[in-house]
């Protein structure tokens, strides 16, 4: 086993809202090691983005906090660092791209500006060093005539060259860690396609690890070695990404799996569709979050909420029914 | 197929939208060629998926045939009349027959309106029922679309993504329309919610004989829910064939690279697959490429393809692809 680069226990996010708190991370533990790939999948407003903002701490705050838990990088964690040396670790060790491209690049500034900053800012370089860097990177990401594109503004770029554009920025410090919060959801599959392609390439090349967060099942099944699926702000289950698609074993990851129609399906058949609503989070949840749509929940479900549980190697799992006898574990 | 089966025949259909320039006297400075020369048949009781990547022309497309946006050219025959030629009067008891399901289920409802009057607004302004009538009907439609009637009264900001697209379903099943268009109507909503929502289209399908064109991007989907598939690229239809065909014999390069483009969700299939990764982004609409429009990312254009645009023709019975070299995938 690769070393642990990554380690967060007990996560706990909230927002305190006019409305109530929202429960948004109730106690999230996973980890990345060393040159790993992770794929998080969840629907929306399930925390799979705000655990991510949390680590790097970029919650709002108020309204949200992080009420609990820690997450160890390098022998510090991450939650208790101060402003000014949490900054330090976003961009240069752990940095983000984000879904829309549009709206995390500055339009009024030239990509060339944005791609020098962090460059001058965390390593230290001298405009002219940071400018010929930031060339050398938007050539990496497959950018044509990368330094005469320096110049252009953001809205000169097509939606996949912008997400290019994120990812070499992303990449400028050589960070441990990438985050990938939804990087090809706002692109068409074609040049979704060619980001993948992308991120693999430069993932081999620079041997980061990544978490690649999204709701898409399939794109993580091409990219992740591991996947971990939340619900209603917890994570409910966790396996290498061959084990999960083939042995799935919470009732939300085998509705979620069925719910999916494939490019490659032979028959016709009906979906298998998931009843009901995602919960509300205004509670914090003292059963288990999926119980409501859960055709397999018995009297315990809604009593008590499952232990995240080790079932097979690197195999672990929030829930209390065998969905193969339909009985209690 | 006899003729009398064809529901909708889309002939020549061209749609451009003028860029001008100035403020007074505006002049023409070029168009945005976003539906160029479309031609298909849609059958009574059938489900046409209309596929394309952002920008294609694939919601210009059934906004056109709705004649919302009037065509530059071409025309549309629904149940043989051509729509094209209608004005006032004519045109709106037409418009009766063929409804519209949204992309955004937060945008097309009316906030201030109630769920019951967003309902019932199409048999008011068609004249077809009284106040009592129109009460009944919408708890019938709400029961229809699997929400409790007694939402009637509700507003639509007390709905989730799911139950709004419901709500709009049951708005475009007011009138009893034979043709629904569908444009992408479960892009906006989450994995679980879309199955629920493309479940209850195909039931209405089955219970009223409905024809759906369905538009949208997501391959897989438009697969599990199409009979026939046509794909458009940069306003023009590429190849258009029965699902099977499409999806297991595609002749046009553009199909091919999309649908190795999908993600599968199955690691062991997904490893298995040959990837055709296209190079480069869609042209501008305002300038598209001469003669082929897909050459300039095409893995095997020649230099007729920017000579000559490709023919749209029918290159075994019923599969029709605009390619100049189809006959080598054959």
């Amino acid at each position: 086993m690769p070393d642990l680069l990554l380690d967060v226990q007990g996560l706990e996010t909230q927002f305190k809202t006019s409305d109530g708190v929202v429960h948004a991370v109730n106690g999230v533990s996973f980890n990345l090691a060393e040159g790993e790939t992770l794929g998080m999948v969840g629907e929306s407003g399930c925390g799979k983005s705000v655990t991510m903002l949390s680590l790097l701490r970029l919650i709002p705050s108020p309204p949200g906090e992080i009420t609990a838990g820690k997450a160890i990088f390098f022998n510090q964690d991450l939650l208790k660092l101060s402003n000014e040396e949490i900054r330090y670790v976003r961009g240069a060790q752990i940095s983000m791209i984000f879904q829309d491209p549009m709206t995390s690049l500055n339009p009024v500034l030239t990509i060339g500006l944005q791609l020098e900053e962090p460059l001058m800012l965390h390593l230290g370089m001298n405009k002219k060093q940071a400018r010929a860097r930031a060339a050398e990177l938007l050539g990496m990401v497959g950018i044509p005539k990368a330094a005469d594109r320096l110049g252009d503004y953001p809205h000169q770029f097509s939606g996949g060259m912008r997400q290019r554009v994120m990812i070499a920025m992303a990449l400028s410090c050589s960070p441990q860690i990438l985050i990938a919060d939804e990087p090809t959801t706002a692109l068409d599959v074609t040049i979704q396609a060619q980001i993948v392609e992308l991120i693999k390439r430069l993932r081999d090349e620079l041997g980061m690890a990544i978490i690649w967060i999204t709701h898409d099942l399939g794109v993580v099944a091409g990219i992740a070695q591991r996947v971990v699926v939340m619900y209603g702000g917890f994570i409910i289950e966790e396996a290498p990404v061959n084990e999960l698609y083939a042995n799935p074993q919470h009732p939300y990851t085998i509705g979620l799996l069925g719910s999916l129609p494939r490019v490659d399906e032979t028959e016709r058949h009906r979906l298998f569709s998931i009843d009901g609503l995602p919960p509300t989070l205004y509670e914090k949840p003292k059963n288990c979050p999926f119980a409501p749509r859960c055709k397999w929940a018995v009297e315990r479900c809604w009593n008590e909420n499952p232990p995240f549980v080790e079932i097979d190697t690197g195999h672990r799992l929030a829930c209390w029914v065998d969905v193969k006898t339909g009985r209690e574990r | 197929m006899t003729a009398n089966n064809v529901l909708l025949s889309v002939d020549n259909l061209v749609k451009h939208f003028p860029i001008t320039r100035g403020i007074i006297f505006q002049k023409q400075v070029a168009a945005v060629h976003a539906v160029d020369d479309i031609s298909f048949d849609i059958h009574r009781g059938e489900t046409l998926g209309l596929v394309g990547e952002s920008g294609c022309g694939k919601s210009t497309t059934g906004r056109t045939i709705l004649q919302l946006y009037r065509p530059t050219a071409g025309s549309v025959v629904f149940d043989g009349v051509d729509l094209v030629a209608l004005r006032g009067e004519d045109l709106r008891k037409m418009r009766r027959k063929m409804q519209m399901i949204f992309q955004d289920p937060y945008a097309s409802l009316n906030p201030r309106m109630t769920v019951g009057e967003i309902i019932g607004e199409p048999l008011v302004v068609h004249k077809v029922a009284h106040q009592k009538e129109i009460n009944e009907r919408v708890e019938h439609l709400l029961e229809l679309v699997g929400l409790n009637p007694a939402f009637a009264n509700r507003y639509p900001h007390e709905f989730s993504g799911g139950q709004r697209q419901r709500i709009g379903v049951a708005r475009a099943l007011s009138l009893q329309p034979s043709l629904i268009i569908c444009d992408e109507p479960i892009s906006a909503l989450d994995v679980s919610i879309q199955a629920q929502v493309v479940n209850l289209l195909e039931d209405l399908q089955n219970q009223f004989n409905l024809t759906y064109l369905f538009v949208a991007h997501d391959l897989s989907m438009v697969r599990h829910i199409s009979d026939r598939v046509a794909v458009m690229y940069l306003g023009v239809i590429v190849e258009l064939a029965s699902r099977d065909e499409v999806y297991y014999h595609p002749l046009h390069p553009y199909t091919q690279a999309l649908l190795s483009a999908v993600p599968i969700p199955d690691p062991v299939a997904d490893a298995k697959r040959q990837r055709v990764i296209l190079q480069g982004d869609v042209p501008s609409p305002v300038n598209p490429p001469s003669g082929c429009r897909f050459r300039t990312r095409c893995p095997i254009a020649e230099s007729m393809c920017a000579e000559t645009r490709p023919e749209f023709r029918e290159i075994e019975p019923g599969h029709f692809v605009a390619c100049h070299f189809a006959e080598r995938f054959l």
